[in-house]
């Protein structure tokens, strides 16, 4: 392993924010499964009227740069409305890192799918109409 | 503290090794294919290691090729023997499905241009060959039958007296991968009925760039780097001197020691592996155990978390190790060896692989069991795969 990772995911790494559960959550998704060894679950706690993602926890099996990824995207949506954290592509969450080694993209890809299955969730539970989910090819 | 635990990719170049190489770099810089008698101490340099490197072995020094790696070696050993089993009508080559990559990406690019067929054995969930398994492999297009001798990844020591007579019976050059074996067990080419077996020194407290192919007397692969007429004109290049003068060195004084390293080595490695037993629940050891482990593998699968994670937590408290994680190489695939041993691919994931040996002591066996308890705990904690793991053993 030769990886050099930049300064921000390291400190994403080593001290992840919001890791954890939301009992009752109002929305939870999950990206990625065990063979590929990435799996991301986001919780997301919604203001009913405002629609603002009020608080957001995850929980991730993966390397480094999954853990990292997972923490920025929590930080970046919490205390937006669910269509501005809908907006959040993976390589806002890879810039916010200072970057991520190129065979490394696609942790920033699981951690939009985590929140886009995890907003989905939601929508669905409050009968917003579901929407349809973009799939990356990475 | 400084916890070197990765001995398997490689060691320090020992004092006394670096001490005998110094005086073939700038003093006895001669060519040894020089014919002036400035150049004869080259020349005596390199049959004295030679002859080191052949006794350690039980092997003739002149049967003795010294390489630029043990890559090499792998490369020289199967391409040379295919090359030229091809005018005999012969075209299989048998080896194993754990294999380094030396040997499985040499086996795929013959596989791929040269039109041979490859037969990959498989291993049983400890990671051993069957020697009924390649006995049913063996066809009379069977060229080669290519073994490692103990596996770098979970230590497994292979039945190479065995697969070697069984060779021997059918009249099929046997080669070994003995990259990891020769730097902890005692080797005898000739009890032990091998026609070739790859070295490298680095593994043993030698330098980098340098390697042998024992070749027992008749066993003539076609030459593999062409060009002048060094090592008898089996391998060309000018030879490294100064890289062959330490690998000798190195052998010498790894057999001189190798019976007591062997002792401490296999009691700090049992020690790890029952303290993590004991510290961490469901931890799996991947391999098998006493004799038919390396002394100094240690080789574990903790379900819920990913090795390279696990990695850079030591690296910060101080200690290297290594992982069979997809993270830790470029596709997304687990380390092939686990998955030959039937490991699920959440568990290859979560490898993690302490090599010790003469770097390490008894206080960092104990440093390692206090700081590796904490660091699973805390990722498993955020770990989805772990909370599923835990609901479903209730």
């Amino acid at each position: 392993m030769a990886l050099d990772y930049s300064k921000k995911v390291m400190d994403h790494f080593i001290n992840p924010r919001n890791v954890g559960e939301i009992d009752n959550a109002d929305g939870v998704g999950e990206a990625g499964n065990p063979k590929c060894g990435d799996i991301m679950k986001i919780y997301l706690k919604v203001n009913p009227d405002t629609k603002i993602i009020e608080d957001v926890k995850f929980k991730t099996f993966g390397c480094a740069s999954a853990i990292a990824s997972s923490s920025m995207a929590t930080e970046l949506i919490k205390g937006r409305t669910i269509e501005e954290a809908w907006d959040l592509t993976n390589s806002a969450v890879a810039e916010a890192l200072d970057g991520l080694p190129p065979i490394k993209m696609h942790c920033s890809v699981l951690a939009e799918e985590a929140i886009h299955t995890a907003i989905n969730d939601y929508r669905a539970k409050h009968g917003m109409g579901v929407i349809p989910m973009e799939h990356h090819e990475d | 503290m400084f916890v070197y635990m990765d001995h398997t990719a490689t060691t320090p170049t020992s004092p006394e090794v670096l001490k005998a190489m110094m005086p073939y770099f700038s003093e006895n810089f001669g060519n040894p294919s020089s014919v002036y008698s400035f150049s004869k101490a080259s020349r005596a340099a390199i049959e004295k290691a030679r002859g080191q490197v052949a006794h350690a072995l039980n092997a003739d020094p002149s049967e003795i090729f010294f390489t630029g790696s043990g890559t090499e070696a792998d490369n020289w050993a199967l391409n040379g023997t295919l090359e030229k089993a091809k005018r005999l009508g012969k075209n299989h080559l048998i080896t194993t499905q754990i294999e380094h990559h030396a040997i499985l990406h040499t086996a795929e690019f013959l596989k791929n241009f040269e039109g041979v067929e490859v037969t990959y054995l498989p291993v049983d969930s400890e990671g051993f060959v069957k020697v009924q398994d390649v006995r049913d492999a063996i066809t009379d297009k069977t060229a080669l039958v290519s073994v490692m001798f103990a596996n770098n990844e979970v230590g497994t020591i292979e039945p190479i007296t065995e697969i070697g007579a069984l060779c021997r019976e059918k009249k099929i050059p046997f080669h070994t991968d003995a990259v990891q074996a020769a730097a902890h067990l005692n080797i005898d080419v000739k009890a032990m009925n091998i026609d070739m077996l790859s070295m490298s020194a680095h593994k043993m407290y030698g330098p980098k760039g340098v390697g042998a192919l024992y070749l027992r007397r008749g066993m003539r692969p076609e030459n593999f780097i062409h060009g002048g007429a060094q090592e008898k004109g089996r391998r060309a290049s000018t030879e490294n001197i100064a890289g062959i003068v330490g690998f000798g060195e190195a052998m010498e004084i790894l057999k001189g020691r190798l019976d007591e390293d062997k002792a401490i080595n296999s009691a700090r490695r049992d020690k790890l592996i029952a303290g993590i037993l004991e510290r961490i629940p469901h931890a799996k050891l991947n391999g098998a155990t006493g004799d038919k482990r390396l002394p100094n593998n240690i080789n574990f699968s903790f379900i819920g978390v990913e090795g390279e994670t696990l990695l850079l937590d030591l690296d910060a408290k101080g200690i290297s190790a290594s992982t069979g994680s997809a993270c830790s190489s470029e596709s997304l695939d687990p380390s092939h060896v686990l998955l030959a041993l039937g490991l699920k691919h959440e568990m290859a994931h979560g490898s993690l692989r302490f090599t010790i040996g003469r770097l390490t002591t008894d206080e960092q066996i104990d440093y390692v069991l206090e700081v590796l308890p904490e660091i699973v705990a805390r990722r498993r904690e955020m770990s989805p795969l772990w909370e599923d793991y835990l609901k479903s053993v209730g």
